[in-house]
């Protein structure tokens, strides 16, 4: 086997690949749900509560993939709460995306809490494992980097390709961007716009919540509080960044997260100062972006404004 | 004269409801929260005694006060743009960066008199928020970036910003806490009761709230801003400049903001330490929203969430309750006083709907 550059190569892109996960799969729901006209600003919350939802499922079945259906259904809770409260009740959709993020911190540090008690010792729950593609895995740097993944991996870069079809080539898609674009001629056409933006915004948090179990249970293995750690606020960086289009969300994922490996890397080799700036990278391009696309953001016409029927 | 008597109790009867329904809000979430505790297997009764005397006890009133300065401050700078159509989310980095422009001016310049060093570090904290939100107001004129996430984005960059420094250049000892150099003794606010940590910041941030009022009600610029905000098309044809009422509103919200982490640095921490003003910001929006963007409802609104914040430390210490629970009651609140404001106004659409049918 390869070792050297080639294979530090190999392993960076690997790690960056699995960084960018998390940031893919939940900045991928966000995309749903903005594109039905809806300005989430609680994907951290909505995280925090799956990470925890993960860890808890995943000790009571024994299994990781009964954590990953906690998770899904706890994000999607939460996601009916946002969607009633700002589509029936047509609420501040900011202000309620900043109170999903105070409760997705204190809930799932309160619940934590109440299922793990006080106990120093982690609960050793399933987690996911890598799981390498048969030949595929064996190709020299190209294997490790993007065939000896876990399983949520593959799932969420397979979900590029998925969700852009489906946003743009089929028609509940295109309804779906009706919605968000112009929901008042939507409705005229005869689609249901609070039924749509319901099932977006439920269906979008789930995937939220795939993300934040990937936290948990695949690159790391236990809860600890406020854990997801301003990724939600990155996969709100990485919509914009990727201008609203799935397989610019994965490359705003990718590059936003090679900054963060790049850090622990020259972390190991001693220079600490750029750490906090790599850090800072995803956000600082995001407003270098914002500046400079201005008002072509590709951002729905109608996002953020309730819609009232008639 | 008939009309307006109407009026007027209608409007009287609408706050009155609006108060009830935050009180019923406040209520409900308590009860929830306590829910938690039992399910935590800890005293729900010991739990509420030590938040409520932590919040309002003797010798512990104080500590709300200190609780509710900065959310005095960013309650006004959340109001202060919504005002004008604006949505600051922004006030925890403005916070930041206003304590680090008061750190500078508080530890770096020596030999000030205490009544010239005080002043020029809480000018120099308003200029430093004021400045970082003025970032967003011109993203938004020239360019049309929307500010909600801007001001998100730029609190992540304070956040970082604000760690490197603590960790890197601004280390008081290197290798120690990370922490900056404590302001010195000339630039402190003094506190008022002694053995607590209330400072002179709780007048400055009460004095805010009378400036926010005269702004806002009683001068020309801060009509403008509010038509700005109701009605831009309108302000656009009555000549209002909007862009130039943006600049100016986000420089004072951010300043409001700035000044919040000026005075926790001055008056109470002394310096700047890791996430000082954590969730500061956020809860801003919760009091401004719970007190409509007015001034008297901001203070108590901030009164609230500071007893809520006061009380949960103490519920911690003393009940060994996770301060978390004060979180889940917080967003509860912020939850169901939306929910039902929204509530009402669609009722009360329905009513006039039904009536004007009635007329027709």
């Amino acid at each position: 086997m390869g070792v050297g550059p080639l294979h530090i190569i190999g392993n960076v892109l690997a790690s960056d690949i699995r960084m960018a996960t998390p940031i893919l799969i939940a900045a991928l729901g966000l995309l749903l749900v903005n594109e039905a006209g809806l300005l989430h600003i609680g994907v951290e919350g909505t995280m925090l509560i799956a990470t925890l939802a993960a860890v808890a499922g995943s000790y009571y079945t024994g299994s990781v993939w009964g954590g990953l259906l906690c998770a899904i259904i706890a994000a999607g809770l939460m996601g009916l709460l946002f969607a009633f409260l700002t589509i029936t009740l047509r609420a501040n959709q900011t202000v309620v995306g900043v109170a999903i993020n105070i409760l997705g911190s204190g809930l799932s540090a309160a619940m934590n809490r109440v299922l793990f008690g006080v106990s120093t010792t982690i609960a050793s729950i399933d987690t996911f494992k890598n799981l390498p593609i048969p030949g595929l895995s064996k190709i020299p740097v190209l294997g490790t980097a993007f065939f000896n993944q876990m399983p949520i991996v593959y799932i969420a870069f397979l979900l590029v390709p998925v969700i852009s079809y489906f946003l743009f080539k089929t028609q509940p898609g295109l309804n779906l961007r009706a919605v968000g674009e112009n929901p008042g001629a939507a409705d005229t056409l005869g689609i249901n716009v609070y039924r749509t933006r319901y099932i977006a915004c439920v269906v979008g948090s789930m995937l939220m919540g795939v993300g934040g179990a990937f936290l948990s249970t695949g690159l790391l293995t236990f809860f600890s509080e406020e854990m997801v750690s301003g990724r939600g606020y990155i996969a709100i960086a990485a919509v914009i960044f990727g201008r609203y289009k799935p397989t610019g969300i994965m490359f705003a994922s990718m590059i936003f997260m090679a900054g963060n490996v790049l850090a622990n890397l020259l972390q190991v080799y001693g220079v600490g100062i750029p750490y906090y700036f790599l850090n800072m990278l995803p956000y600082i391009l995001t407003v270098v972006a914002l500046a400079m696309l201005g008002k072509s953001t590709m951002a729905p016409a109608a996002q953020g404004k309730p819609y009232r029927r008639g | 004269m008939k009309i307006d008597k109407v009026k007027l109790k209608s409007t009287a009867n609408r706050s009155l409801t609006s108060v009830g329904v935050s009180v019923a809000a406040v209520v409900i979430a308590l009860v929830i929260g306590m829910l938690l505790v039992v399910a935590m297997q800890k005293n729900p009764m010991k739990a509420f005694t030590s938040m409520v005397n932590g919040a309002f006890g003797p010798g512990y009133f104080t500590e709300t006060l200190v609780k509710m300065t900065p959310l005095l401050l960013t309650g006004i700078s959340f109001a202060l743009c919504n005002r004008c159509g604006l949505t600051n989310l922004g006030m925890e980095g403005q916070m930041y960066i206003g304590a680090l422009f008061a750190t500078l001016v508080g530890a770096y310049v020596t030999g000030l008199p205490w009544y010239i060093h005080v002043p020029l570090c809480l000018i120099a904290g308003f200029i430093g928020g004021g400045l970082w939100c003025l970032i967003t107001g011109l993203l938004k004129v020239f360019c049309g970036a929307s500010e909600i996430i801007t001001t998100v984005m730029l609190n992540m960059i304070a956040q970082f910003l604000i760690e490197y420094l603590i960790n890197g250049p601004m280390i008081a000892t290197p290798g120690g806490n990370p922490q900056t150099k404590n302001v010195l003794a000339s630039a402190r606010l003094g506190t008022l009761i002694k053995g607590s940590r209330l400072n002179w910041g709780y007048f400055i941030a009460l004095g805010c709230i009378v400036l926010f009022w005269l702004f806002i009600s009683r001068s020309k610029k801060g009509y403008e801003v509010r038509v700005s905000g109701m009605n831009p098309t309108a302000a656009l044809y009555s000549g209002i400049n909007i862009k130039k009422n943006i600049l100016l509103v986000t420089f004072l919200a951010g300043g409001a903001a700035g000044l919040a982490g000026c005075i926790e640095i001055m008056g109470v921490q002394k310096c700047i330490q890791s996430a000082f003003a954590s969730g500061y910001g956020f809860d801003g929006i919760a009091v401004s929203l719970i007190g409509q963007n007015s001034p008297v409802g901001i203070v108590f609104g901030a009164l609230l969430f500071g007893a809520f914040r006061a009380g949960g430390n103490n519920m911690m210490r003393k009940a060994q309750v996770p301060d978390s629970i004060v979180n889940v009651i917080q967003a509860l609140v912020i939850i169901m006083v939306i929910g039902s404001q929204m509530v009402l106004e669609i009722m009360n659409e329905q009513k006039l709907r039904k009536q004007a049918r009635k007329e027709a």
